[in-house]
């Protein structure tokens, strides 16, 4: 190609005659520019299709996500347009990954509705994604400017004001997915709460897909659970709850239920990803208006997080969720059974828990962000983690987190109640040991045996999973880390 | 004695272990020293879970950053209230935290009689709950025995 055909053709008139040019000719490819602290910074990794120019990929993908469309329109000269379209500014090769190039894209502030996850989404995910002269995009990081920060009320609880509600400071929380899942009565599914608050835990919760089924209609499942909630703190005398999951099929019957999670007492209600980025804003201007913490079930993120070269990677979403507004995160356990290499997910837990998330690029993150104050987003851990690895967690993630044993409290062979006092013995040994100084990393083994010698529980826990680890290749880490999938 | 699989009262950071002596005590103090932190100490004979205000035995401690001089605070609030809950606080005045980020139970009364539960029937299956103390069913400071 000729070097004219590469770069934003200036004279006027030759730019807005009609028919098709290519997307850096129309300027959407701007090498020079600097970016602004108001821009909106968005980084995606694309693999254009064959024979298509990386840069001009990228223009395609800086065009297709603000103004563009396929072919040239007289219209944009009634507009200021240079303004309104996006800016790619950086194109690079992604290390070890043939085919595949990072690329940087710079947005106006006035291309976004304020306070509007809904409105950014449908810019910067919307028909982009689906482009053909790329094979595959995933929006990497995004950078998002305190200007429209400030536009998101943010978590309506947060975990500082969380810890203050609940009385519970200087350890991470507990908390236990009721199991099975799906078909306990709602005076069955009760009794499991009760027994796991009782037994020391500080939560329970729902799972993601019980809503209303046949088995347990949802006043059912509200009356049952909330009376062992309220009988569990009376004997312990500390603060319980359990997150009423208050996904259905309208926002009325969501409002609906959260009502009556209100009024029978609750803490907590739960919300699904699945019900989309306007409910999920609705909902927590409801807690808000309710003093009601928001937990956040992550279900359905990983059809497009998960594949590295295509969909939107968690940080972007852990950013959207901050400012849409959640209390608590599912943000990945890195040791337990689900899909997350532990830098990665580590770079999760800042952004949920960051007041100025610095570049990191082992950890994923590639630009600094200013949260403005934001509320901090307590990161839940949750899925195959059990006591035994209870030092491995607090020296990942530290004290502000929500660690969730399900299979490793009701699994429990004395009970229920004995898998509750493991984890909390567990937890307690280990928050104790480390603000002692000790090392729990390489003790963390010893200081378990050691406290099992007065804990029975425990020591049936130890013996039943200690050995217990996941050690699959993720499929998801920095391409800028020594991990195993970056040594192709 | 509670029912709970402790027999008492689990508010707090360490509750489930056995009783800190006062040389575990002062590690976990240095700790928050380390950090920053100030540190108070706070008794009641209301440990209510939504009981906030446990009554203060001086300031938060904010110049003092020896854990031997909060040992001495504390021995002195055991002194005064032997049979009280006491509690450690250690306060972080980082912004975006201003909070508590540390607190523990020090001090119990030797027989901890714990809370019962009152239902109140409303319309159709609801039920409105109240948590109530037994011990502050008699006057404050004869609620434990003493």
């Amino acid at each position: 190609m000729s070097e004219t055909g590469r770069t934003q053709i200036t004279d006027a008139k030759k730019r807005y005659s009609a028919g098709v040019l290519q997307y850096r000719q129309m300027g959407y490819w701007m090498p020079d520019y600097q970016p602004r602290d108001t821009d909106i910074l968005c980084l995606f990794r694309i693999t254009p299709q064959d024979g298509v120019d990386p840069e001009e990929a990228a223009a395609a993908v800086a065009g297709e996500s603000s103004t563009a469309t396929w072919t040239v329109v007289w219209t944009d000269r009634l507009t200021a347009c240079d303004s309104y379209r996006a800016k790619a500014y950086r194109v690079e090769p992604v290390p070890h990954q043939p085919g595949q190039y990072f690329a940087w894209v710079a947005y106006d502030l006035i291309l976004f509705e304020e306070g509007s996850i809904a409105n950014m989404t449908a810019s910067l995910i919307g028909n982009v994604f689906s482009f053909k002269p790329l094979k595959a995009a995933r929006l990497e990081d995004i950078r998002i400017p305190v200007a429209y920060v400030k536009t998101f009320k943010g978590p309506p609880t947060g975990l500082v004001v969380e810890r203050e509600r609940l009385d519970k400071f200087g350890r991470p929380l507990l908390g236990a997915t009721t199991k099975p899942k799906l078909g306990l009565s709602g005076r069955n599914y009760g009794r499991v709460i009760y027994e796991g608050l009782k037994g020391g835990l500080d939560f329970m919760k729902d799972d993601e897909n019980i809503n209303s089924q046949p088995f347990m209609h949802w006043r059912d499942r509200f009356l049952y659970v909330m009376d062992g909630v309220n009988k569990a703190q009376a004997v312990t005398g500390e603060i319980k709850g359990s997150y009423l999951n208050i996904t259905a099929g309208t926002m009325e019957a969501m409002y609906e239920r959260a009502e009556f999670a209100r009024d029978l007492g609750s803490v907590v209600v739960m919300v699904d990803l699945v019900v989309g980025w306007t409910a999920i804003q609705s909902m927590a201007e409801w807690c808000r208006r309710n003093d009601m913490l928001m937990h956040m079930h992550r279900a359905g993120h990983g059809t497009y997080t998960r594949q590295k070269n295509h969909g939107v990677s968690f940080r972007v979403i852990a950013k959207w969720l901050r400012l849409a507004g959640c209390d608590h995160l599912h943000a990945g356990t890195a040791v337990g059974k689900l899909e997350g290499d532990p830098l990665t997910v580590q770079g999760y837990y800042h952004i949920c828990r960051d007041s100025h998330t610095r570049t990191d690029l082992s950890r994923g993150l590639f630009f600094d962000m200013d949260w403005a104050d934001t509320r901090k987003v307590m990161p839940v851990a949750s899925g195959g983690i059990h006591a035994g690895q209870m030092h491995q967690l607090l020296h990942l993630f530290g004290d502000d987190v929500i660690l969730q044993f399900g299979g490793g409290t009701i699994g429990h062979p004395q009970g229920i109640q004995a898998g509750a006092v493991a984890n909390r013995v567990a937890l307690e040994s280990m928050v104790k040991a480390r603000n002692e100084g000790r090392d729990i990393v390489n003790e963390g083994p010893a200081i378990l045996r050691q406290a099992a010698r007065h804990c029975g529980p425990l020591q049936a826990a130890l013996e039943t999973w200690g050995e217990i680890s996941f050690n699959y290749q993720s499929t998801d880490s920095s391409d800028f880390a020594p991990t195993p999938s970056a040594a192709v | 004695m509670m029912s709970n699989p402790t027999g008492r009262l689990t508010q707090g950071q360490f509750s489930f272990l056995p009783d800190l002596s006062d040389a575990e005590i002062g590690l976990q103090i240095d700790h928050g020293l380390r950090q920053g932190h100030a540190w108070s100490v706070e008794y009641t004979d209301d440990p209510h879970p939504r009981n906030t205000y446990w009554e203060m035995f001086g300031m938060p401690m904010f110049d003092l950053r020896d854990a031997a001089g909060v040992m001495l605070e504390l021995q002195a609030c055991r002194q005064a209230f032997p049979n009280h809950y006491i509690r450690l606080l250690a306060f972080d005045a980082t912004r975006g935290v201003e909070s508590i980020a540390m607190c523990f139970i020090v001090n119990r009364p030797a027989r901890e009689p714990g809370f019962m539960l009152e239902r109140q029937e409303l319309q159709g299956r609801s039920l409105r709950y109240t948590t109530r103390g037994y011990a502050v069913q008699r006057p404050e400071g004869r609620r434990y025995g003493d």
